[in-house]
């Protein structure tokens, strides 16, 4: 191959998802040129069947989407989250968090994945600094002392001292540098769908734990609620294959009555629940961000502000760095990020893994337990404003895009 | 060319040259023998890149800080600084008197994709080609020549009036001998036995000496320490004890 067929950037993101559109924004913001490759075609990702699923966006990951300009662009069909009433099993006993314990913002808030896509991606397509290759596929990954350079099947290549893998779960640049993962399955399944109903919810997310695991009911904008239901995998199985009548009637039985009328719009999907966690975040001139490094649980709706805050630090660290001009793909400076961000992480999975552990199942003493330490979060201010501050996003070191300032 | 040899032996001593000579190939290893250097490199480029800025005026948070500034690196080793300074955009003429240091640094800079004119020699011999420069860089040389005066003078005789010229080096003090040369190299092991020459280094006092007898100016002086809690360095404006920079001006004509 000629020299000059090979497109050179600063940074090659491997995965268009919200993590590694959001990866090449963040750049952007700080001036640095990036080449987004995804397999999948825009116009099929942003198709509305494609993902039912919402995400949480905490308050410091709303601050990240402002200062990239994403915000602006999907910030009509974004939900405010303006309580959390968390409720376990049949016990009266409940917590609950109300914004205004903490000042006026929402806690945070319920958006689609498809318009937080779409939002990213009208972004993305007026910006100068970033080329998106999709649908594209990765012929050859190939790493030398000056670079990384991906090859696709159509022949075209791009090289940039820095590969981020942002794939997800199955993250194709961190087998290909066979960085391994501890992985734990659930043996549990989220259902997860939308529905319409009468009375109002005015702002309010549940989380119910029963038995099976967390029945959450999340806000959406249009008198309409995300649920996800977690139960075991066959029993998952079982309800997505259910008459829409007798899916419905299910509903209606977890609801007990709240918001009067339900009716389930848009198909019903069912994903399997586990935990993974890679053994590394960066190798030579390779950084994992997102599900590719971490996959999690969705009990605390963490999954997607624990990826908009590997972004955040992971461009903070790399703009810093070449605006040094260092080679933004040498071990020292990616191991600021692995530090930065590892610690953080592993105790976001282990919380979310013991929550979940705790809470699914019915064994007397441990609900008990449960059910007492929720009413003394609830009764202890100080307690419950750090609850808040960290389903908000503000625990730990923030970094600048999550303060909501510029890079 | 007689004079040539006789100029050359007195800014660079022939057994240092052999004795950095060695270690050149090891250089880029963030992990290697120089991982002091590497750890300690970004405090030197954000003081080079804020002070430059500061100069000229300009907003030093951008991609390319020293867009078109030509900058001399004196004595640039395998390119340690001479190749980020590229990145931020300066035009960059970098020597070192040992040959071997040339080549590595060459390579790198290829595999890098960056423009850097490497050049084995001495100050002296680019003054003879008449180039002058925006900024100077004599960063942890002066404590390895024989004859500073002399090396001071030629150093200022490539900077164009008004132009900044920063020399970073060892003082010579109790701490420093116990720190640099014998915690560093003996204890530590952060760099090989025999890198530093405690009589050589040079006190602020006598920089400030070979600076007015080069027709210079002390804009700054600034130390820069090592935290070993969080294994960091960091600018330190007045410990001057061990390691540290001095900003000198040449007046404009």
């Amino acid at each position: 191959m000629h020299d000059q067929d090979v497109m050179k950037t600063d940074v090659i993101i491997l995965g268009g998802g919200l993590n590694g559109a959001a990866m090449a924004l963040s750049l952007a913001h700080g001036g640095m040129k990036s080449v987004v490759i995804d397999f999948a075609d825009p116009k099929t990702i942003l198709s509305a069947n494609y993902d039912g699923r919402t995400c949480a966006i905490a308050a410091a990951s709303k601050s990240v989407l402002e200062v990239i300009g994403a915000w602006k662009n999907m910030a009509d069909a974004a939900q405010p989250i303006l309580d959390i009433r968390i409720a376990d099993g049949q016990s009266p006993l409940f917590l609950h968090y109300d914004h205004a314990d903490l000042g006026d913002a929402p806690l945070g808030y319920i958006v689609e994945n498809l318009v937080t896509r779409g939002a990213l991606y009208r972004a993305i397509a007026e910006n100068d600094l970033i080329e998106m290759l999709a649908p594209a596929r990765v012929e050859d990954i190939a790493r030398d002392q000056g670079g990384m350079t991906i090859t696709l099947a159509d022949g075209r290549a791009v090289r940039a001292p820095l590969a981020i893998g942002a794939e997800g779960r199955n993250s194709m640049l961190r087998d290909w540098a066979g960085i391994k993962t501890y992985d734990w399955s659930y043996k549990q399944s989220a259902v997860v769908c939308t529905v319409k109903h009468k009375q109002p919810h005015n702002g309010l997310a549940v989380e119910h734990f029963l038995p099976a695991g967390p029945f959450a009911i999340l806000p959406m904008t249009e008198n309409r609620c995300s649920i996800v239901w977690t139960e075991s995998t066959d029993l998952g199985n079982y309800l997505v294959n259910l008459d829409e009548e007798t899916f419905t009637d299910e509903l209606h039985r977890r609801f007990d009555g709240y918001l009067g009328d339900l009716e389930v719009i848009g198909p019903r999907f069912c994903y399997p629940l586990g935990l993974q966690h890679a053994y590394h975040y960066t190798d030579d001139r390779i950084a994992l961000i997102g599900d590719a490094a971490h996959g999690m649980h969705p009990i605390a709706g963490q999954g997607l502000n624990m990826g908009i805050r590997d972004v955040a630090v992971l461009a903070e660290i790399l703009v810093n760095a070449r605006r040094l001009g260092r080679d933004i793909g040498s071990i020292d400076v990616l191991a600021e990020y692995a530090q930065w961000r590892r610690f953080d992480n592993t105790v976001m999975l282990a919380v979310t893994d013991v929550t979940n552990r705790l809470f699914s199942n019915d064994i007397a003493p441990i609900r008990w337990a449960r059910d007492i330490g929720l009413a003394v979060v609830q009764k202890i201010p100080p307690l419950k404003k750090t609850f808040m501050s960290h389903a908000m996003g503000y625990a730990g070191t923030l970094p600048k895009l999550m303060q909501g300032k510029s890079l | 060319m007689s004079e040539a040899p006789t100029k050359t032996s007195r800014t660079a001593n022939a057994e240092e040259i052999a004795r950095f000579s060695a270690m050149a190939e090891e250089w880029w290893d963030p992990n290697g023998v120089m991982k002091p250097l590497h750890k300690f490199n970004p405090v030197r480029l954000g003081l080079l890149r804020d002070n430059i800025c500061a100069h000229v005026g300009r907003d030093p948070n951008t991609i390319e800080p020293l867009k078109d500034i030509e900058i001399i690196d004196i004595g640039c080793g395998a390119g340690l600084l001479s190749e980020p300074l590229a990145r931020m955009g300066a035009k960059m003429i970098s020597v070192d008197a040992a040959q071997n240091n040339i080549d590595v640094a060459k390579v790198h800079a290829q595999q890098s994709g960056l423009e850097i004119d490497y050049r084995c020699g001495t100050p002296e011999m680019l003054a003879d080609e008449g180039k002058q420069f925006d900024v100077v860089l004599n960063m942890e040389v002066i404590e390895h020549v024989d004859d500073p005066q002399f090396f001071m003078q030629a150093c200022a005789s490539v900077l164009k009036p008004g132009g900044l010229m920063f020399i970073a080096t060892l003082n010579r003090t109790l701490k420093s001998l116990a720190l640099a040369k014998i915690g560093a190299e003996y204890i530590l092991r952060w760099v090989p036995a025999g890198t530093h020459d405690w009589r050589k280094f040079v006190k602020p006092s006598e920089m400030s000496g070979y600076l007015r007898g080069s027709g210079l100016e002390m804009v700054d002086i600034t130390g820069v320490a090592y935290n070993p809690i969080n294994d960091k360095w960091s600018p330190a404006p007045r410990d001057l004890d061990v390691n540290y920079m001095v900003i000198a001006r040449k007046p404009a004509a």
